[in-house]
This record gives C-alpha cells, structure tokens and sequence, in this order.
C-alpha cells in the first residue's frame, strides 16, 4: 500500500506532464480525483503504519515505513494537495495538465521524503522537490523574471543539497553503511558530525532558513496555488520535518541541537521583522513562512518533537489558506499590493472571511491553532533556555502584528481609483479570473476550520498535555495586546529598507557567490582556450617547424651525400671505363705493363 | 555469439559498399537500422543468458610467437557497455534516416564503427584491445571529416585524429612494457590480471601505468587531455557526436576498468591518488568551462568532460584502501560504471537534441535563440528533460551513478569528493541558463541567411530516436537494479583484484 502511496501522484503526474497539452482538458479534474485518492491512502496508511522497502544500491535499501511523525505528515502533505489542486480549478491559468502534473509529481516527491527510512531515498525525493519547484515556480516560463525566480529556488537549495550528498557518504564512512535514517546516529567519529552539519545545512537550506531564506522571496513570482502547496505544507516544511525526525542525531553530537535552536529562533524573530516590513502580501505570507518554520526548527533543536509537528501540522492549515486567499485576489483584482488590496475582503467576503480567520491562527490568537502548537514549541524552549524562550515570544508577537496588519489592509473601506491602477510592475492582467467556484471555495472553508482547530490534535493523538498554563495564558494575551495595537497604528507602520529587502542576503549572495563563480568560469574558459588548446597547437606547429628545418638543412645533407657517393662511383665508372678501347695493341700494352707489375710484386714478396 | 554481434555490422558494410551509391538512401539507412536491430536482439539475449565471470569466452590463437590471440568475452563490465553501444547506434540508426548526404559511405562507415566499438568492449587481448582503439579514431576522422560542418570540420578531424592517435601510441607503448614483464611473455588481458606481473612495482611498473594512463586520459578525456574534444564535437554531425560522446569516450574509462586497475593493481593503489586528483579537477574545470561557453554544442562537450572526471574519480577511490571498506570501494567502482552508460544514454540524447537545434536554425549560438518553447513544446520538453538527467536528478541513470560515485569516494578522499558534490551545482546552473536562453522567456528565432523554413518541432523520427534514450535512462533511475546486478558481481571481483 505505501508504494501505491507514493506511485500514484508520482505516475499521475508523469503521465499528466508527459502527455503535455493533449491532456489539458482532462487534467484538473484527474489532479483532484488523483488527490483525492491519495488522500485517502495516506489515511489508510496512516491508521495501519506499513513499511516497504526494495534493494537499491550495493548494501543500501530504498526503504518507506509510516510511523507516527509520517503519518502526520502524509496525511497534511495529501490533505493540502488536494485543497490547492481543488482551489487552483477555479484558475484558467492554471487549467493545464502541465501544472496538474508537476503538482502531482512534486506532492509525490513530498510523500516519499517525509516516509523514506533512508537516507538514498530521501535524498532522490528531496532533489526531485527541488526540480519541481523549479518548474512550477517558472511556471510562467515566458516572463523571464519567473524564470530566474525558478533558477534561484533549484540553486540555493541543490546548494544546500550538497550537504545531503556528503551527509551519505559520511553515513558510510563511518560505518552506517545501510544509511538508515534510524542508524545515523550511531555513525563512529568524526563522520559523525560530519553526518550530521550536511544534514542540517540541507535542511535549513530547504525550509529557507537564515541566511539560505531569500529564495523563498523570490519563488513568490510563481502561481498563488504553487505557493500555497510548496511553500506552507511541503517544501520548506521538509527540512523542518528532516530535523525533527533527526533530533536524536541532532543531540548525539552535542553541538548541532543548540545551534540548530538558534538558527531556528533567529530566523523566527528576523523573518518576523522582514514580514512586517512588506508591503505585498504574498512576499508578507513567505517572510511569515519562513519565521513560522523557524519555530519547528527551534523545536527540533530543543527536541520538542512533538511540539515542532503540530506546529508544521496546523501551520501548513494556516499558510495554505492565506496563499489560496492572496492568490485568488490576485487573479480577481490584479495586485497583491497591500494598499491595493483595500476592501478586498468587503467585496469577496468569503474569502475575506477564510483569510481573517487563517491570519489569526497566524496571529496566535486564542484558542485557534498556532496559539497552542507554538507554546508547545515555546515550553520545549523555556526547559532549555530563558534567552530561547525569550526570543521565540518575540517572534510570536510579531507574527500578531503581522497577521494584524494584512487583515487591516484587506478590510479597509475601498478605494476604487487605487484598484484601478498602480505604479507597481508585479501585477498580474486584472478581471481576468472569476471567483474561485464551489470546490475553490470549499477548499478555502476546509482549509479555515482546520486552521482554527488543528491546535487540539496533539491532544487527541498523542495525549499531550501543555506543561504551563501560565505560558499559554501569557502568550494569548500577549497575542491579543499586539494585535490590539498593530490595529491602531497599521497604516503608519515603517518600511526599513534593509527589513523591506529581506535583509539584502540576495544582493550578498550574488556579490560573494555567483559573480565570482561566473567570473571564474570565464577565466578558466579563455585559459582553456588561449593556454591549453594553444599549447596543443604550438606543439603541432612546432613539429611542422622541426620537419621543415629537417626538410630544408637535414635532408639536403643527407641526400648530398647520398648524391656525392653516386657521384663518385660515376666517376669511378668513367676511370674505369678508359683502358676499355677496343683496340688490341693498346690490350697487349695492358698486359704487359700489367706482367710486369705482377712479376714486380713476386720478387717485392718474397 | 560475440564474434557475430560485433562482425555482423562490418560484414553488411562490405556488402553495402557493393551496392551502387545510387540506390535510393532507404537501402542503406534501412539496412543499418535491421543490423541494428539484430545486434540489440542478439545482446539481450547475451545479457538474459545466466553467468558469471567472463562468458561467451571465444579464443582462437592469431599470432601465437608474440602471445596474440583473438580472445573475446563479456563480463558485468563490458556487457552495460556493450549494450549501451548497441543502444546507442540504433538510435543514431532511427536519427539518420533523414540524413541525405552520401548515404552510402555515411552508413558504411557509422558500421564499421558499430564494429570496432562491440569489438573493444568484448576484446581480452591487449593487442585486439588495441585494433579496435585505434580503428574507431580513423573511422571517426572520416565521419568529421566528410559529414561535418565544412571547413573547419577538417580541421578538427585532424586535431582529434593526431591527438588521440598519440595518445593510442602510448597506450601501445604500456602494452608492450607489460608484455615484457610477463612471464611467458602475453597480451592476453585475463592471464595478465591472474599473473600481476608487475607486483613488484618500482619504476618499470610506473612507466608503465603512466603510459597507460595517459593514453587512456586523453581518450577519457581529462583535463589536461581534453582540447581536441570541443572543436571534434562542435563540428561533428550530430550522430558522430553522440557515438564519439556515448561510445568513444568511454573506450578510455573502460580501459582503467579493464587493464590499468587488475593488470597494475599495485601501482594503481599507488598512485590511485592521482587519479582522484585528476578526477575532480577534471568535474570542477569542466564544470566551470562549460558555464562560460555561448555555444551550446560546445557546452554540452565540455560537461562530458566534467562527467568523465566522476568515472575517474570514482576508479580513483576504488583504489585507495586506507580508510575504507569493501563496500564504498565497491560503490564507487559500480558508480562509475553506472556513470559510463548514464552519460552515454543522456550525454547521446543531448548530442541529437543539438543536432534537432542546428537543423532547424543553422546555429549553435545560444544568443540567436530565445523562448522556443512557444514554437517547439516537444522539443522543449524533451530537451528540458534530458538537461535534468544530465544536472544529475534523482530518476534519472546519472544520479544513481553520481551517488554511488559520491558515497564510494567519500571515506578515501573527503576533500575531493566534498569539491566534486559542488560540481553538481556547477552542472545544475549551466544546464538551468542554456534552458533559459534558448527555450524560455519571449520568442525570438535566427533570422540569418541560412535559415531555410520556419522552426518545426520535433519530428516522429527524431522523437524515435531521442526518447527512448532518455526513456532508458528513467528506468535505470527509477529501478536500476537490473542494471547493477549485471555490474555489481564484477565490480566486486574488480575491488578484490585491486586490493589483493
């Protein structure tokens, strides 16, 4: 059953993205049916726990087993996929076999990364994510801002993959040779910190963690719907779901347990800053994205397991929703511009309902999820460390004035003449969507009450219980205060421009990295060129040279003298061609002359 | 069974070049396309037939006073490799049915180098070994030479000619010190690898995998070897791409395989080092290289640099004992077989795929093009895809083959193989810009003189020949199991080898 889990969507999709155009019109509906199927399988698989595995490599297994931290995921990575793939009907754009395909085979992807019990399998899921999000994120592959947007998400993440590569063969090195995610700790030496720094690089890397958080930005020129399923429930979620499910490797090294934490809660707080400081909403819902993932990270760090999965749990609720939100004003008004976005959630109350009710999940607000999953997070932190906990509330109070100052602007009585026209080059062609239709809506509702309810899950499942009320009292309260006061003074709110410009990592990363590789590159290809390929060259040359010199000196001599010796036999014939005179008294003179030279040399002789 | 696959494609050359070059062209592509056929028939049924070790052995004496003979047998090693030829020449077969100029030679010429590649891969002689090598770089100068992109196709055929022919005489110069050393003296490649003459090591034995090793190197090739490889590639046809690519390439990763690693197993231990070094700078400065290139022919050339610098490393690895156990050694090894059929399948799909761009454009130029993919959704995406396999993603043959590479290599060279991952990054950028350039963003085609017709998507042809490479390698991604269990028992006996 946990192959037909992960085959489905994944063959699905192949089929639906090989067969291209042909298949358009039959494809948003095989995507929900497909989903919906596999939802249903990965509930079913979630009850019965299966696990498979299958000979991969020499002494390595590709290995799929549900246990209880998968099975929540399965169940939350289908359950969104098919709310995104149901809301994204209502899209004309998006009515494609090639977006159905992809979301498919990238769901499938997810599914596999958040079962696979090793560490070969987890790496094949994990770069084929990061290939689909490529393609859907460049979905638009004609605007070429989309297609850079695309480079940048593959590279900054196949940049963190790298740790994944070197994290298996340290696996190896060390005498974890089946790579078993479960065996990782035991890895001997220092493979295994090694083991362990490639692991948690690839992991922040994938959740766009500091300072790796600025491609996450920049994927926000894909589809609204893309967003939504890659950048709430699956994606970044999947390196928070690595490091949750690596804690115990995480505190067998000693080092990699608090500074994961760290990462994870400064992340939090600066994301936090960076979310307040947009002024477009879906940039303000990444930045979000990526400050609500620093808290499972944090989570993983301080072994809050469980915490850190309800916190991923009711977030990818929460996130999908208000992407689904953002993406359908966008495609009914054009512009994602907060202070575009006046009314838009008088005009369309739906879903100016659904996505007020999601940003307060968002916000903390009491009793809704994020409320309890982040001070489950928050109570790990507070046994560990006061400073961790103090900074982990920080960034839960800007998650309130955040949330707060998204819902002020979508609530604020219209202004038509902005709708009409803006300045900003990031809209897309306006009026030319039409409302979401009633699977879109109904995925935006579904996705609402799970967001308001989902807090009480770690309750049902796994009989949690909240170790501090006082924290949990002080932290609602704290939420609504903020909130409270974020609605007074939203619309004079700043907008540093090193908080606006996702604290300029970009611009860095581009001075530090790329330009120096690219220039490199160049470098090395005209010394291709000018040095080795002209030596080879001159080598050739040279030996033409050499002949022709031997050519002209060497070979003139040797045939002068070959000539010289055939000169001198010639002359020796002419010598010896001279007594030959056919007459024969000269004959007789020969002989006789001869006679007596003879007769000469017997008396000399003897 | 061996001396038909491999004699068979000769043997209907010299009956073809009998036929008048008048015939209608189908008579010759037709013809080359059946051989083709039988001889992919007759090698999966070598590769279904049960065994181990060397099978199909065939051994008839030749020169007997110098210890030649005509010894031929497939092994875990060779089979991949022999059927990756098979694979790949049926498909140049299926892509050269549109091919109209001077049909008659083309296709004699592309059989007789069917012959001599099936040939090297099967050969167990030193000096058959040999034939074959050299024979393969004269049939490929014609095939530039004559089928080529005009003047300078000449050129190019000369310099690759020259070069790799020097580089076979030093190959040459290794097999005779080995045959000195041997004790009686031999070529016969599996009675060298059971004697190990040279296990004494010491000077003689260092001169002798130096000249080995570089003349393998400059066929394989690695940085420093590799120049002749562009301009041989750039103005090659498309076809003769592909084989020099997926088949031609590999005769020189084949040989560390075959001869430098058991016949030398002592000295390659000893300077294995060198080859890991050689190895990654041969993965980071193709890497580089082809990042900076406009051409995207020459581009993708200069990524079979970069791949070939996996299978050196990899070979490399397997040779460094210290630190390591059997299986990373045995990984590596396996990996970089993996990695010599990956790169032909993917690396021969690319080379056609430019072939496709050049037919319908007249250039190679990146610049001249821009978002074909509004004009040529097939080709795009064929394209795209075969980019991904060759960036090395998951699903595909070169990643199974890169990761094994990887994890093998990792224990003995930390450092290396740390700096050879990042080429895989290197990879993903260049092939992720080359899409950029040609097939996304707004339309805009050549315009210059030579474009005859508006650009055409791909045709069922080329599709024909294109996909099921590319289908071939999704299945060894996805299930590669029928293909490491043929090359895991060798790779194995290859390790113990070494090691011993």
């Amino acid at each position: 059953m946990l192959w037909w889990l992960v085959a489905v969507p994944l063959l699905a999709g192949a089929l639906l993205a090989v067969a291209g155009r042909r298949a358009d019109r039959v494809a948003p509906a095989a995507g929900v049916l497909v989903a919906t199927g596999a939802l249903a399988i990965a509930i079913a698989a979630a009850v019965t726990r299966p696990a498979v595995d299958a000979p991969l490599v020499a002494g390595i297994r590709a290995g799929l087993a549900v246990d209880g931290l998968s099975a929540l995921m399965v169940v939350t990575v289908a359950g969104a996929t098919l709310a995104v793939l149901a809301h994204a009907v209502g899209d004309p754009e998006l009515r494609t076999a090639r977006f159905a395909g992809f979301m498919l085979l990238f769901a499938g992807a997810m599914l596999v990364t958040v079962t696979a019990t090793t560490l070969a399998v987890l790496l094949m899921a994990w770069e084929v994510m990061g290939a689909m999000s490529w393609a859907l994120i460049a979905y638009r592959w004609w605007e070429p801002e989309s297609v850079t947007a695309g480079h940048t998400a593959f590279l900054t993440t196949r940049l963190a993959d790298v740790g994944l590569y070197v994290a298996a063969g340290a696996a190896l090195a060390g005498g974890a040779g089946s790579l078993a995610l479960a065996e990782l700790p035991g890895a001997n030496g220092p493979w295994l910190h090694v083991v362990t720094a490639g692991l948690v690089v690839a992991a922040l890397g994938k959740s766009a963690q500091l300072p790796l958080s600025f491609w996450l930005s920049q994927a926000m020129r894909g589809p609204s719907p893309v967003s939504a399923l890659l950048h709430s429930a699956t994606m970044v979620a999947a390196g928070a779901y690595l490091l949750l499910r690596l804690a115990p490797l995480l505190a067998a090294t000693g080092w990699a347990a608090p500074a994961v934490a760290w990462v994870g809660a400064a992340t939090a707080l600066l994301m936090g800053l960076v979310a307040v400081a947009q002024t477009d909403l879906k940039q303000l819902l990444a930045a979000s994205t990526c400050s609500q993932i620093g808290f499972m990270v944090l989570a993983a760090g301080v072994g809050g397991v469980r915490g850190g999965a309800a916190q991923l749990v009711a977030h990818a609720a929460t996130k999908s929703l208000l992407f689904l939100a953002a993406g359908t004003w966008l495609v009914l008004l054009g512009t994602k511009q907060l202070g575009e976005l006046r009314g838009a959630a008088r005009r369309h109350r739906l879903v100016g309902v659904t996505f007020t009710v999601g940003a307060a999940a968002l916000a903390g607000l009491p009793p809704l999820s994020l409320w309890v999953t982040k001070d489950l997070v928050l109570a790990a932190a507070l046994d560990r460390s006061t400073v961790l906990y103090a900074v982990g509330l920080a960034a839960a109070l800007l998650s309130a004035v955040y949330s707060t100052k998204a819902v002020w602007w979508v609530w604020r009585p219209a202004q038509p003449e902005v709708i009409a026209g803006g300045p900003n080059g990031t809209r897309a062609p306006a009026g030319r969507g039409r409302p979401a239709g009633r699977l879109g809506d109904a995925a935006l509702v579904g996705l609402a009450v799970l967001a308001a309810l989902l807090g009480g899950l770690p309750f049902v499942t796994a009989g949690a219980r909240p170790s501090a009320w006082w924290e949990l009292v002080l932290s609602g309260l704290l939420a609504v205060a903020a909130v409270a006061l974020t609605w007074r003074v939203a619309a004079r709110m700043g907008e540093p421009r090193v908080l606006a410009s996702w604290l300029g990592v970009e611009r860095a990363a581009h001075a530090v990295v790329v330009r120096p590789v690219l220039a490199m590159a160049e470098a090395l290809a005209r010394f291709d060129d000018r040095v080795l390929d002209r030596g080879v060259t001159a080598a050739a040359r040279a030996t033409v040279g050499v002949a022709r010199v031997l050519d002209r000196r060497g070979e003139g001599a040797v045939d002068g003298s070959v000539r010289g010796i055939a000169d001198g036999a010639r002359a020796l014939g002419r010598l010896a061609r001279r007594p030959q005179t056919g007459q024969v008294h000269q004959y007789y003179a020969q002989a006789a002359a001869a006679l007596a030279v003879l007769a000469l040399v017997v008396i000399v002789v003897r | 069974m061996l001396s038909l696959i491999v004699f068979l494609p000769a043997l209907v050359a010299a009956v073809l070049l009998l036929v008048p070059a008048t015939a209608p062209r189908r008579v010759f592509t037709g013809a080359w396309l059946a051989v083709s056929a039988v001889d992919l028939a007759l090698v999966v049924v070598v590769w279904l037939t049960p065994g181990s070790g060397f099978r199909f052995v065939e051994r008839v004496a030749w020169m007997p006073t110098v210890g030649i003979s005509y010894h031929v047998g497939v092994d875990g090693i060779s089979l991949p490799l022999v059927a990756l030829t098979a694979v790949l020449f049926g498909a140049c077969a299926v892509f050269s049915l549109r091919e109209t100029r001077r049909v008659k030679g083309y296709v004699a010429l592309f059989l007789a180098l069917q012959a001599v590649s099936l040939g090297l891969f099967v050969a167990l002689d030193l000096i058959l070994f040999f034939l074959f090598f050299d024979l393969s770089i004269v049939f490929m100068y014609f095939l530039i030479a004559g089928w080529g992109h005009g003047e300078r196709a000449r050129a190019a055929a000369l310099k690759f000619f020259l070069y790799t022919f020097l580089g076979s005489l030093a190959l040459l110069l290794g097999f005779i010190l080995l045959y000195l050393a041997a004790e009686p003296h031999t070529f016969d490649i599996v009675e060298l690898a059971a004697a190990d003459p040279l296990a004494g090591g010491g000077a003689y034995a260092g001169l002798a995998l130096l000249a080995i090793g570089v003349g393998l190197a400059v066929k394989t090739p690695t940085v420093p070897f590799h120049t002749w490889l562009p301009p041989a590639h750039t103005e090659a046809p498309a076809t003769g791409s592909a084989i020099l690519a997926g088949i031609l390439l590999k005769m020189g990763t084949y040989g560390f395989v075959r001869i430098a690693m058991p016949i030398l197993p002592g000295t390659w231990r000893q300077y294995a080092v060198v080859a890991v070094v050689v190895g990654v700078v041969s993965v980071l400065y193709g890497a580089l290289v082809a990042l900076a290139q406009t051409d995207v022919k020459r581009m993708v050339a200069y990524t079979s640099v970069n791949h070939m610098g996996y299978v050196v490393l990899g070979v490399g690895a397997a040779g460094i004992i210290a630190g390591t156990d059997d299986q990373a050694r045995q990984l590596a090894t396996t990996g970089a077989v993996t990695q010599m059929v990956a790169h032909g399948l993917i690396t021969g799909a690319l080379f056609l795929l430019t072939g496709v761009l050049y037919d319908r454009g007249r250039t190679y130029d990146m610049a001249a093009y821009s978002g074909l993919a509004a004009r040529a959704p097939v080709f795009a995406g064929v394209f795209a895809v075969a980019a991904f396999a060759s960036l090395g993603l998951p699903g595909f043959a070169g990643f199974i083959a890169e990761f094994q590479i990887f994890t093998g290599a990792l224990a003995s060279a930390p450092v290396a193989t740390a700096l050879a991952v990042a080429g895989i990054l290197v990879t993903a950028a260049l092939f992720l810009r080359a899409l950029q350039r040609v097939f996304l963003g707004p339309e805009r085609l050549p315009d210059a003189p030579g474009t005859p017709r508006p650009f055409a998507d791909l045709r069922a042809s080329e599709a024909a020949a294109i996909v099921p490479l590319l289908a071939l390698a999704t299945v060894i991604g996805i299930l590669p199991r029928f293909l490491l269990d043929a090359i895991e028992p060798a790779s194995r006996a290859l390790v113990e080898l070494v090691a011993r």
